[in-house]
């Protein structure tokens, strides 16, 4: 069975029931605020998990769990990686003849804190909220309406094209049958070519299946425009409930680039 | 079972400097804003459908990967095989939604580095690719496989610039250093590269023996309009990556005005957007000059843009004052 990617959790917590709008602003202000973060307040971060932990906690996710699904970007890491030996400045020398930069090595922890914190303020978003609701408040953000009906689109049929590779997948599976010590399968460009032919396939599939959407939709009565229920008005309280965060963060940055360099 | 290979094309946030991932946003919705309007005014509304079911179609192909060796494998990336059916503009548009919807939904690839992800993927991968595509193809005539290894071409490019854009990037955030960055990353993406064109080539050859009509001829307008854009994203990358390099002598009249101590008598401008070519407000001299150079090129491309669609829209009034 295919299984769906989505990374909704469903709940009737504070942060599941906050508005989507505000929800995908703060996001964006988060991870923009933790970007700004000077490489040497070291305070910040932790000030800044306290941030990251508290909406979890308000999302009840334990900020454990939180913080190890927070780790999937660091594998990425490999490209900071080369700052330790190439940043100049005094350096820790170790056996070898390798010297690890001081400066370097500040550099390197800190993209990795503000990536694990990012990837979990982007976490949140996901996991408290549901898909409908994101692309509607992408929407009412002012997402031109082609890219948001193009992102619902994608995402509806994702599951639905993905069971179709699945299926593909299968029958290459059953026709490739392989024994113990003789060779099977032909070259890697041979190999090459058979996924490309899938695709194809995949291609062809989708592009038909995308016409019996588009003549379902005109029997439907659709004239070029995705019809959707007007926007309810932002509440003063969903927007304040907003701000507490982003004061949060304001105060920590403030802090930051002030006193903590 | 869903164990993803490390895309390292998809940058995570953390990885790029705020002034970087701000200007890769700003490039990308400027890009993405003309596709809208290019695929609202060529196409029509049955185009939504089909290119929404193709983003789901290229997040679909990525599952479909072959074994390579020591437990790796390769897959699509897509940029050049949907720009080769779908067109260019539509490719964008697509690219855009794949990459999106994995930044928002998959954290692969950060929020804050969306603006670049999906330059590289989605803009810059999609126009070069497509730009190579047309040109080899013209290049090779009446070859029988021309258009299979036009597309090849288009791939293993457009995988291979959109991996250096990527390492630039990351070097201009100080994430990694240039020399250590960009031959790994071009090294790496030569090889996937050749794993894209193959699929590339193998899906085309699959459409083309089964469906050819729905493979036409690039039409010559969007091929030359592609060209445009494919050469003036390259120049601008060109430009980016030589500009840390070049020196601080200062330029021949300002040299002069030195030496003859008359650049006291020099006025500022009233109001100046890019003071001495810089950004107010970033230290690092090598980065504001790279992000400078990015805005001048940008606001270049954006006159030369609206200049002639201006005047397009224009010559149908004229033509009735006329008459």
């Amino acid at each position: 069975m295919y299984r769906s990617f989505e990374r909704y959790q469903p709940g009737q917590s504070p942060l599941h029931r906050a508005d989507p709008r505000v929800k995908v602003v703060v996001t964006f202000a988060l991870i923009g605020g933790i970007a700004l973060t000077p490489t040497h307040a070291w305070p910040a971060y932790p000030a800044l998990w306290t941030l990251v932990a508290g909406l979890a906690a308000l999302a009840r996710f334990s900020a454990w769990r939180m913080a190890r699904l927070g780790a999937v970007a660091l594998p990425f890491m490999l490209a900071a990686l080369p700052l330790l030996i190439t940043v100049p400045g005094p350096a820790w020398t170790l056996g070898g003849g390798i010297a690890i930069s001081q400066a370097g090595l500040a550099r390197f922890v800190a993209i990795l804190l503000k990536s694990w914190l990012s990837v979990q303020v982007a976490l949140l978003l996901t996991m408290t909220t549901s898909f409908a609701d994101l692309v509607w408040a992408l929407g009412s953000l002012r997402v031109p309406g082609t890219l948001v009906a193009l992102i619902a689109f994608m995402v509806r049929y994702s599951t639905t094209l993905g069971e179709e590779a699945e299926r593909l997948l299968r029958a290459r599976a059953a026709r490739s049958a392989h024994a113990e010590g003789r060779p099977a399968g032909g070259t890697l460009f041979w190999r090459a070519r058979v996924a490309g032919g899938m695709v194809g396939n995949l291609f062809l599939r989708s592009y038909e299946r995308s016409e019996r959407v588009y003549a379902a939709m005109l029997a439907r009565g659709y004239a070029g425009e995705m019809r959707r229920l007007t926007p309810p008005p932002l509440s003063w309280r969903a927007a304040l409930a907003g701000a507490v965060p982003l004061l949060w963060l304001g105060i920590v940055e403030l802090a930051a680039m002030l006193w903590w360099q | 079972m869903f164990l993803k290979p490390i895309l390292a094309m998809h940058i995570p946030d953390g990885f790029l400097s705020a002034p970087v991932a701000i200007v890769g946003w700003l490039v990308t919705a400027v890009l993405v804003g003309l596709a809208l309007r290019e695929v609202r005014d060529r196409l029509g509304d049955r185009q939504i459908p089909l290119m929404g079911v193709l983003a789901a179609f290229v997040f679909a192909a990525q599952m479909i990967n072959f074994p390579v060796a020591g437990g790796t494998s390769g897959h699509l990336i897509g940029g050049t095989l949907v720009a080769v059916l779908l067109g260019p503009w539509a490719a964008v548009l697509v690219m855009t939604t794949v990459v999106a919807v994995q930044a928002l939904l998959f954290q692969d690839g950060g929020l804050l580095a969306l603006g670049f992800n999906v330059f590289n993927m989605g803009i810059l991968a999609v126009f070069v690719g497509y730009a190579v595509y047309v040109w080899a193809r013209r290049a090779l005539g009446a070859q029988p496989q021309a258009m299979l290894i036009a597309a090849a071409l288009g791939a293993w490019v457009s995988v291979e610039l959109a991996a250096m854009a990527t390492a630039l990037e990351l070097a201009i955030s100080g994430t990694s250093p240039l020399d250590v960055a960009l031959p790994a990353m071009a090294g790496i993406h030569a090889l996937i590269g050749i794993g894209e064109a193959l699929i590339t080539v193998g899906a085309l050859a699959f459409v083309r023996q089964t469906r050819p009509d729905l493979l036409g001829a690039p039409s010559a307008g969007v091929a030359r309009q592609s060209a445009l854009i494919a050469a003036g994203l390259v120049i601008a990358l060109a430009i980016a990556f030589a500009s840390p390099l070049a020196d601080s002598d200062p330029d021949g009249l300002e040299r002069v005005a030195e030496d003859k101590a008359f650049i006291d008598k020099a006025e500022d401008p009233v109001y100046e957007v890019l003071p001495d070519y810089t950004v107010p407000g970033i230290d690092d001299e090598a980065l504001t000059t790279i992000i400078a150079g990015v805005i001048g090129v940008l606001i270049v491309a954006g006159i030369g843009f609206a200049v002639p669609r201006l005047v397009r829209l224009n010559a149908p009034e004229k033509v009735r004052q006329q008459q």
